[in-house]
């Protein structure tokens, strides 16, 4: 156990903070959930990309920099410390790249990923339907074979990006004879195309970044399946992984969220709250320190597994007791809006708040990660 | 940045569970309620377990905190009725004040060092060959102490009130206090995997409503969220010991933090562990309530949940009334 970093990891923590304190621009910045916030961000990251920062552990090849997992936390840190933008390519560099790199063909990932990293081809999630949320495996969408490819009909839900993005990776029953998990495949479906409509749906903070994509017999070409036909359920439990367990929610996030929060408390004392602003604090280190842990054992070669739901469940309740308690502080300021003249922070506890509302129902409710957690860490009986 | 144990870090552990497993099962816990334990002690003693951070001059190992985790984890899952917190915070103190000789005693199981907790009680002061305590940051030695027996709920824990002279040292008693709160830490983690085992146990073969109760989500819930703060608070002790080992200056910070989350994590372990096993977990004849009421014991003894976490506010914050 050797828990400080090495010349080389501190060179790169430096380089990432020097290039981030020189380049990330003043806040606030639009939310990236709005068509002409989603524009602004989208520059941002081809800025990103072009610097070498839009994802650092892939290989160079694909405009990575062949960075460690660990050097990748440490980029996480560094971002998320100098408050940069919020990351709207995430569903596709930290949520369909990692199956790539587990299933896709040396054609996909050369002709997705650098793309992807670039900012140039939009991805959006499509794993809910309206009968499929916690219980994925009742899609209903479908393929049906023609010549060199398939074409897709269904309807998914709560892509979140979707009205702004190019392209969904999902699943389709491509094997109308199967139920549940079975005869299902992995797609990526061009949403530039006859067969598709996408209709933009509200969210409860007034942003339009949920979407609900319609598709009628839209082609996906053979090239555009990840994975083994009828395999899909295995690729997409992959993703789901990283989803839940690593990429998506790093905690350099956590960490800056609680060292704003005491900056927070700096200005906004109130004595009664100083055991959970510590509680919070603590917390979010902890999340840091188990993390450090599952990455050294995954450079070793190990894995997540179901382990990737015990912190999904981790940090989405401690985002949401730390937006919780900022609010507390805030007392009569707390719901005032961004353009209030007696606003905090732009608004930002609020919209941090609603966000954290969600996160215990994405990525899975965390009612069936508990239950996964049971059935497969605890190895108890399925009800 | 390498985060895990290294393998004989983890055979030393693996021993330890071994021995105790075969050495200590629920029955020689509940016997130390009637007749104090020695042959645990003496067996960890055998182990290396009791001069493990004591020089190799000595006749210790010469280790330290990191290597001390997972032999206090596995003394914890034993709840191995033995005062190892108090052993392995004094060591080092006892070469500091140049007690070398009881120092070598100490490796051996022949004597024993206890330690005064801040504001409270000695465990084994009837037995220990010195009375440790910290006033102000130094430590003190009671060689005379006047004891008053003070029953408490973990009939295993012997627990006296000591009074006498305090011969005044050099010796840190911020470090000292450290190393006890963070060995207990690690015995809570301990603790928490073994009632959390036996619940788990207990869920699967309990039936009610024609199926095993750890076949309902409301039961399996209450299970994977005390796997959860377990899980999370484990690494912090480890990082902890790493700090302290290392000297860094956030090291009493690092014990604070994981202080606090183990002793969170024990409490409700405990707490989800009895809700699981209904009335039975309830009656003195099962051996829930021992690992229990060592939890209780462990997670106030050295420093509550809520008093680390005040260390660590008045680090981020100031002082209160600042």
């Amino acid at each position: 156990m050797d828990l400080s970093f090495t010349p080389s990891e501190q060179a790169f923590r430096a380089e990432a903070r020097a290039w981030l304190a020189a380049n990330v621009p003043p806040g606030p910045y639009p939310s990236g959930d709005t068509r002409e916030g989603y524009a602004w961000h989208v520059q941002w990251e081809k800025k990103l990309f072009a610097a070498g920062w839009s994802a650092v552990s892939w290989p160079a090849a694909y405009g990575g920099r062949d960075a460690s997992l660990i050097a990748w936390l440490i980029f996480e840190e560094e971002y998320y410390r100098a408050g940069a933008p919020a990351r709207v390519i995430q569903n596709g560099i930290f949520l369909l790249a990692p199956t790539l790199f587990e299933f896709g063909t040396e054609e996909q990932k050369e002709r997705i990923l650098r793309p992807m990293a670039a900012a140039e081809v939009h991805w959006a999630q499509a794993w809910s339907e309206p009968e499929a949320g916690s219980d994925l495996a009742n899609v209903r969408s479908t393929a049906e074979r023609v010549d060199g490819g398939w074409r897709v009909s269904g309807q998914k839900t709560w892509c979140t990006r979707g009205a702004f993005c190019d392209a969904i990776y999902g699943l389709f029953r491509t094997d109308p004879a199967t139920e549940r998990h079975r005869g299902l495949t992995y797609m990526m479906v061009d949403l530039h195309q006859p067969g598709v409509t996408v209709r933009p749906v509200e969210r409860l903070d007034g942003d339009e970044s949920f979407a609900e994509i319609f598709l009628d017999g839209a082609f996906v070409p053979d090239r555009d399946v990840i994975g083994q036909v009828h395999q899909g359920w295995k690729v997409a439990m992959a993703t789901t992984s990283s989803e839940r367990g690593l990429s998506l929610r790093s905690p350099g996030r956590f960490l800056a969220t609680t060292t704003r929060l005491v900056d927070l408390y700096r200005r906004h004392p109130d004595p009664a709250l100083r055991d959970r602003i510590a509680d919070v604090w603590i917390q979010a280190r902890a999340y840091q320190a188990y993390t450090y842990q599952t990455v050294t054992r995954m450079m070793a070669g190990g894995g997540i597994g179901a382990d990737s739901s015990l912190n999904k469940l981790y940090w989405s309740e401690l985002d949401l007791q730390t937006h919780t308690l900022a609010l507390d502080l805030l007392g009569p300021q707390a719901e005032l809006l961004a353009d209030a003249p007696d606003a905090v922070d732009h608004a930002e506890w609020l919209l941090g708040f609603a966000f954290a509302l969600a996160g215990p129902i994405y990525a899975g409710t965390n009612e069936v990660q508990r239950n996964i957690v049971a059935a497969r860490v605890l190895d108890l009986p399925r009800g | 940045m390498h985060f895990a144990f290294t393998e004989e870090q983890q055979q030393i552990g693996d021993a330890v569970r071994d021995a105790l497993a075969d050495a200590c099962p629920a029955g020689v816990v509940r016997a130390a309620w009637a007749a104090p334990d020695t042959a645990v002690r003496s067996l960890l003693a055998d182990l290396g377990v009791l001069g493990l951070n004591l020089p190799e001059a000595v006749g210790g190992l010469g280790l330290g905190m990191v290597d001390a985790v997972l032999p206090l984890t596995e003394a914890g899952r034993a709840a191995a009725p033995v005062a190892l917190v108090e052993t392995i915070a004094t060591n080092p103190t006892l070469a500091a004040i140049g007690e070398a000789d009881l120092a070598a005693q100490v490796a051996t199981g022949e004597a024993f060092v206890t330690l005064r907790a801040p504001g409270g009680y000695a465990v084994d002061a009837d037995r220990a060959a010195l009375v440790l305590v910290v006033e102000g940051d130094r430590v003190g030695v009671v060689r005379a102490p006047r004891l008053v027996a003070q029953p408490a709920v973990d009939g295993s824990r012997r627990l006296f009130a000591v009074e006498g002279d305090v011969e005044p040292t050099d010796a840190d008693g911020r470090e000292l206090l450290d190393r006890a709160a963070l060995a207990a830490a690690a015995q809570l983690v301990g603790l928490s995997h073994h009632m959390l085992a036996m619940a788990v146990d207990y869920a699967k073969t309990r039936r009610q409503f024609g199926a095993p109760i750890g076949s309902f989500q409301a039961v399996q819930h209450h299970l994977v969220d005390a796997l959860l703060r377990v899980r999370f608070a484990a690494p912090t002790v480890a990082q902890a010991a790493w700090h302290v080992d290392a000297g860094t200056a956030e090291a009493s910070l690092q014990v604070a933090m994981a202080t606090s989350l183990a002793a969170d994590a024990a409490s409700l372990t405990a707490r989800k562990a009895l809700q699981v096993h209904g009335a039975i977990g309830y009656t003195f004849e099962y051996d829930l309530h021992l690992w229990m009421k060592r939890a209780w014991s462990l997670s106030a003894a050295w420093g509550d949940a809520r008093a680390h976490r005040a260390r660590v506010a008045d680090h981020l914050l100031g002082a209160p009334d600042a």
